[in-house]
């Protein structure tokens, strides 16, 4: 294969992981943001969206079945979200450790149930048969280059969920109260805004866009009860780099992530590029500990 | 003579006599579980005490566990003959790796198990402090510094034994430690260590430096307008944490024979959490009961209803933060300061 052939199919890769990325750590970001929590069983979610993804084909399977179970997994993992929020999430919103805690049990229960109830070996989603091309380059430099769909597929959801979690952030009024109480919750507050409810409804849409991501993790390979642990970690680093609650720190910081893990493992294995990355965001903090965009700066906080 | 010194110097006694009281399994279990309480007692110093929360323990657990075990795999090899440990020529390797050779020698190990845990713990902690990256965020960066330890543990087999871990050891410094008699002694050292700590700690948390740590977790901001740098106590904390986990990884080692990647890895860690969190992280001797408590009802539980355990571990986790918040210690000691001030430390918190 041709070398700058292989470099695009890898910086393609980088670019296919990052929108992953981008969908799993997006609700974390917003809501961290918003409520300075972190919602540990946030990988459960892609995990959640990827059974639902499996159960949704069992009952309408078909081509179109993966357009079906993307708006369920959508619905599902936004409900079990908002239920998590109003049980957990909410009663310890003023200790964020302890959110972490609580959370990482709930992640937990959710992992053994899902074992129990699906098995620890994990399920099998068929891509739809629409899915199963690949663009394939013979002549020129890009020869020996393959663009399997179902990545191109990943991409273009991930670039239409972004922009639309844009649109509604940017141009509604429910994005203007986001806006509104991620700078200034007590402001926010006095001016009339139910920053409760905003909480809630942030919550609710950024574990559904997990779920959602977790369908199209199902098209990659069989859900695990642990699927969303292989993901979950790198999307804590994106959050880290990214800034607080911002949406285009957030798309870079994933872009970052993605393409360091496609272009080091060039030339290392998976398990030291893990170690790697790591050392990159600690280098990187060293720079700018506020992450990529600075809505507000970390440097004062509690 | 007052309840509390009474019931020190009973469970001080009872400790000491253990060996000769209960059957050596449960002894076995007993020193496990004191072992661990070496990194519980570090986890209640940076996060109790110093509002720090690792998710990352099982790093420097490891860390200290390896480099004695390290020295337990090349004990009765001649390694001037080019002997190598067994799982090393299992994978083919064709000599021993440079950095095993000085862990031949059983001192250099000893020394290592605290000081290679406490150079790396000071070493990250200031990186990551100094930029006042701090909360949640250090609580993100550790899960994956463990994730990063255990994966790359199994990935380099051939140096660190892989998914199995090291294992199968016969004699520390010419003694045989599978004997009887050894686990006493190993378990006498264990309870000595916890003694040693619990006490050094409970000094160290009554002298300024305790004093400085406390105000750093409920107001970093305050102390520095205050024109105190938090950066020394917080890094020096941690870096004790580091090597009590280190310690604590090294008997533990000891104790069960075998130190692996599945003992040192995100799960692990944060189970580690969870000892202090039942138990109590404001107060020492809770986070020595939590640990203790937890594994003793781990034992039972996992080997009644296996799966039971991840159940009962998860909900245990949301009860005790959410409900319990001083864990179990916490029913047992008055607040140190009237209500009215502590809610509003807790709003200075938010």
């Amino acid at each position: 294969m041709h070398e700058t052939a292989f470099l695009i199919g890898q910086i393609f890769n980088g670019f296919s992981v990052a929108s992953l990325f981008i969908m799993a750590a997006l609700g974390l970001a917003l809501s961290f943001g918003l409520m300075r929590v972190i919602n540990m069983a946030h990988g459960e979610m892609l995990m959640l969206g990827g059974y639902l993804a499996y159960l949704t084909l069992l009952v309408v399977p078909g081509p179109l079945g993966i357009l079906v179970a993307m708006p369920v997994a959508f619905i599902g993992a936004a409900l079990l979200g908002a239920v998590l929020e109003l049980t957990v999430i909410h009663r310890l919103s003023a200790r964020p450790l302890d959110t972490l805690l609580a959370t990482w049990g709930v992640s937990l229960i959710l992992q053994q149930a899902a074992r129990n109830l699906f098995g620890a070996i994990g399920v099998q989603v068929v891509a739809p048969s629409w899915l199963n091309h690949t663009i394939s380059f013979s002549t020129g430099i890009l020869s020996g280059l393959t663009l399997p769909d179902t990545r191109l597929f990943i991409l273009a959801v991930a670039a239409l969920i972004l922009g639309g979690v844009a649109l509604l952030i940017n141009k509604t009024r429910l994005g203007l109260y986001v806006r509104a109480v991620n700078q200034d919750r007590p402001i926010a507050a006095a001016l009339g805004v139910n920053a409760r409810l905003i909480d809630l409804c942030v919550f609710a849409l950024g574990t559904g866009v997990a779920g959602l991501a977790g369908v199209i993790l199902a098209l990659l390979g069989p859900v695990t009860p642990t699927v969303g642990q292989s993901y979950i970690v790198p999307a804590f680093l994106v959050v880290i780099l990214g800034g607080l609650g911002s949406l285009v720190g957030t798309t870079i910081a994933s872009i970052m992530v993605g393409l360091f893990t496609a272009l080091i493992e060039i030339y290392v294995d998976v398990s030291v590029a893990q170690v790697l990355l790591l050392a990159f965001v600690i280098l990187f903090i060293q720079i700018r500990p506020q992450g990529v965009i600075a809505v507000r700066s970390r440097a004062l906080e509690g | 003579m007052k309840p509390a010194s009474l019931i020190t110097i009973l469970t001080l006694a009872l400790g000491a006599a253990a060996p000769w009281l209960i059957s050596s399994y449960e002894l076995s279990l007993l020193g496990r579980f004191l072992a661990f309480s070496l990194v519980a007692l570090g986890i209640m110093l940076t996060w109790g005490e110093g509002g720090i929360l690792s998710l990352g323990q099982g790093v420097f657990f490891g860390l200290g566990g390896y480099a004695l075990a390290m020295n337990l795999k090349l004990a009765g090899l001649n390694l001037a003959n080019g002997d190598m440990p067994d799982f090393m020529q299992w994978s083919g390797v064709s000599a021993l790796p440079g950095f095993w050779y000085p862990f031949a020698n059983p001192w250099f190990s000893l020394v290592c198990v605290v000081l290679v845990p406490g150079i790396f713990a000071a070493a990250f902690s200031w990186l990551v402090f100094r930029r006042r990256i701090g909360g949640v965020y250090f609580a993100l960066i550790t899960q994956a510094l463990a994730l990063a330890f255990a994966t790359l543990l199994v990935s380099e087999q051939a140096f660190t034994g892989g998914f199995n871990g090291l294992t199968d050891f016969s004699t520390f410094a010419g003694h045989d430690i599978t004997s009887q008699g050894a686990a006493r002694v190993i378990y006498l050292i264990t309870f000595l260590l916890v003694v040693a700590s619990y006490f050094f700690l409970r000094w160290l948390l009554g002298t300024r430096f305790g004093t400085m740590l406390r105000a750093t977790r409920d107001g970093e901001n305050r102390v520095r307008f205050l024109g105190h740098n938090p950066l020394p106590y917080k890094v020096v904390a941690f870096t004790l944490a580091g090597m009590l986990s280190g310690m604590g990884g090294a008997l533990f080692t000891l104790h069960a024979g075998v130190i692996s990647p599945a003992l040192v890895g995100v799960v692990p860690s944060i189970e580690m959490v969870v000892w202090v969190a039942v138990g109590g992280r404001n107060v020492l001797w809770g986070a020595i009961a939590g640990t203790l408590l937890v594994n003793f009802a781990k034992d039972e539980i996992s080997s009644a209803l296996p799966s039971l355990w991840l159940y009962a571990l998860g909900g245990l986790f949301i009860l005790a933060v959410s409900f319990l918040p001083g864990g179990i210690a916490g029913l047992f000691t008055t607040p140190r300061m009237p209500r009215f001030f502590q809610r509003r430390r807790q709003e200075a918190a938010e």
